[in-house]
């Protein structure tokens, strides 16, 4: 478990009523009691769905407020002066200003809303690079990253004759930051990092990370994509310079991501994408652009999905992040223990500090191969690369199966995906 | 539990995947093409040896694939030596038709038809039931196809 969530875990007596608060709210999640693969007058094995870091389930809150906003009160924002449009204004104001809350920002002019978390760092990575970077700089990215974390930066850096430099991670998925420390250099411009590894789990140590860079004036970007998921983010307390993360993954809609930015260095970006809501005054003799964050909102933004987002974290921390983190950490103990009890198991990732995702192969069954056998037995799992092929590279696999835990995932789906593998196994010999 | 996936998962198929024939680098092979899958991460290079006059002398593969596409590189191999270019492309063709649709188009008059061939390739047919595994069964023989025609790769997004 992370020193954060430690921190600010309540005292044991809250423990038993949080704990039983967890469990129950699997009930919250309609799509949770369908069962796969049903024939005619034969159903099939009720879903164990344990694929929650490539898209979390959304709770009745989640689809009731969507459902509520459509057919109560939706309107475009911003632009309106009749009652829904307000309506739907302040509502969307509203979710600005709780995912402020929910990351510890100090002001919602510090958070945009963006369509995903890759097109905020796409966001940051166009205009930070436009804007800072030149020939022969570094921006320095981990072995870790998710595909989003890379190719924005790639395209960049081929723009501007900049290059990546890739902190390397050992054969548990610990990140070495011995290495990290030596490439921040003099040409390093920004530094850009998943903050929890959708593949190992691993947790980086974000305020460590932040700590050696600001030392060399070194703005820090985190992919929360994973981490605000999984355990309580303060972008104060690591202060990261930019956070980006996914609503879909936090129990809410897709298409929707958000964009912590420092107001120091937001107010030094230009605009990403041009548009209406983003200028102050157009003509053809040039453009106004207003300030942050409607700077970087170019048209109708993603109005319904932040009403959506808005109940899903009001769901996360009515539950409360650290109590959501014990219950998953007690899920991924178990299903590692039982997993490696299998002969011809491999856990890909076995950091100390790490999320409750598992990803393994199995000598002689492909991962591909694997997975449609155990969606037969109901198990959703991810397989693949993971958007992470360098990190694949890295372990010297081509593919693995990924299980991750979600709070609404409990001993009996750790049994079913036990049980699922041990009869693939069987399966394949 | 796996019962129905027995149409699938066949024994050739588990025998050929996990025992591939012609895994290997021929040395002698004028000719190779990498195929793709993205989605899943398999990589596979088809090597075949051509002769002056548009025969498929030897076929041969390395690569990582799951037990469909392992398997379906191993028969295809043994399938396409000995064929002509032409006719090789025309089993891909039929191959494919095999993989795709429950009642494939009868092929043409004047394309050669390996009904042999097609026999022990209809083991691979239960992909049909799985739209994402044709791409599985597929792969090698876009590679081999991408081999013929000169070029360096096949992907299955394509």
């Amino acid at each position: 478990m992370s020193s954060a969530v430690a921190a600010i875990a309540p005292a044991p007596a809250g423990d038993n009523s949080r704990a039983a608060a967890v469990a129950a709210a699997r009930a919250c999640f309609p799509i949770l009691g369908r069962s796969v693969h049903d024939r005619p007058g034969r159903p099939g094995p009720s879903l164990v769905y344990l694929d929650s870091a490539a898209s979390a389930q959304k709770p009745q809150a989640v689809i009731d407020a969507m459902v509520g906003a459509m057919s109560g009160y939706y309107a475009n924002v911003h632009r309106g002066i009749h009652t829904l449009s307000q309506q739907s204004t302040d509502a969307y104001e509203g979710a600005r200003a709780r995912i402020a809350t929910f990351l510890n920002a100090p002001s919602p002019a510090e958070i945009v809303i963006t369509r995903s978390a890759t097109e905020a760092i796409n966001l940051v990575a166009a205009t930070f690079g436009r804007t800072f970077l030149s020939a022969g700089d570094e921006i320095v990215v981990s072995v870790m990253e998710h595909h989003a974390n890379i190719v924005p930066w790639q395209l960049i850096a081929d723009a501007e004759g900049a290059r990546l430099k890739v902190v390397p991670c050992d054969d548990r998925g610990v990140l070495d930051l011995d290495v990290y420390e030596r490439l921040l250099g003099d040409r390093t411009r920004i530094v850009a990092i998943t903050h929890c590894s959708n593949v190992t789990g691993t947790v980086i140590p974000a305020a460590e990370i932040t700590r050696l860079a600001h030392a060399r004036g070194i703005p820090v970007l985190f992919d929360g994509s994973q981490a605000a998921v999984h355990m309580p983010v303060d972008v104060q307390a690591i202060d990261a310079d930019f956070y980006a993360l996914t609503g879909h993954k936090l129990y809410g809609p897709t298409a929707i991501g958000v964009l912590y930015g420092k107001a120091e260095w937001l107010k030094r970006l230009p605009p990403y994408q041009g548009g209406g809501d983003m200028i102050a005054s157009v003509s053809f003799e040039g453009t106004e652009f207003k300030g942050p964050p409607e700077r970087f909102e170019a048209g109708t933004p993603p109005i319904l999905e932040a009403i959506g987002l808005h109940a899903a974290i009001d769901f996360v921390d009515t539950l409360g992040l650290a109590a959501i983190a014990a219950h998953e950490h007690r899920l991924l103990a178990r299903a590692t223990a039982a997993l490696q009890e299998i002969e011809g198991v491999s856990v890909i990732g076995t950091a100390p500090d790490k999320a409750a995702i598992i990803s393994f192969t199995i000598d002689g069954i492909h991962p591909h191969d694997l997975g449609m056998l155990l969606d037969r037995a109901g198990v959703a799992v991810r397989v693949g690369q993971h958007c992470a092929e360098p990190l694949l590279d890295r372990f010297g696999v081509g593919a693995t199966v990924r299980a991750s835990f979600a709070l609404y995932n409990n001993d009996d789906d750790v049994g079913r995906l036990i049980e699922a593998v041990r009869a693939a196994k069987e399966f394949f010999s | 539990m796996f019962d129905d996936l027995r149409d699938l998962y066949q024994e050739v198929i588990l025998d050929h995947g996990r025992k591939p024939r012609n895994f290997r680098h021929p040395a002698g092979a004028n000719r190779e093409a990498r195929g793709d899958n993205p989605m899943c991460g398999d990589k596979l290079i088809v090597y075949l040896t051509v002769t002056d006059d548009g025969r498929i002398d030897d076929a041969a593969f390395l690569g990582k694939g799951c037990a469909i596409s392992t398997a379906s590189a191993s028969l295809m191999t043994e399938l396409v030596r000995g064929k002509t270019v032409e006719a090789a492309r025309a089993l891909f063709h039929q191959f494919h038709e095999l993989c795709t649709h429950d009642t494939p188009a009868a092929p043409s008059d004047d394309t050669p038809v390996d009904h042999d061939a097609l026999d022990r390739l209809q083991v691979l047919s239960g992909v049909r039931q799985y739209p994402v595994r044709v791409k599985c069964a597929t792969l090698p023989w876009h590679a081999m196809a991408a081999a013929l025609d000169g070029g360096p790769s096949a992907t299955t997004e394509t």
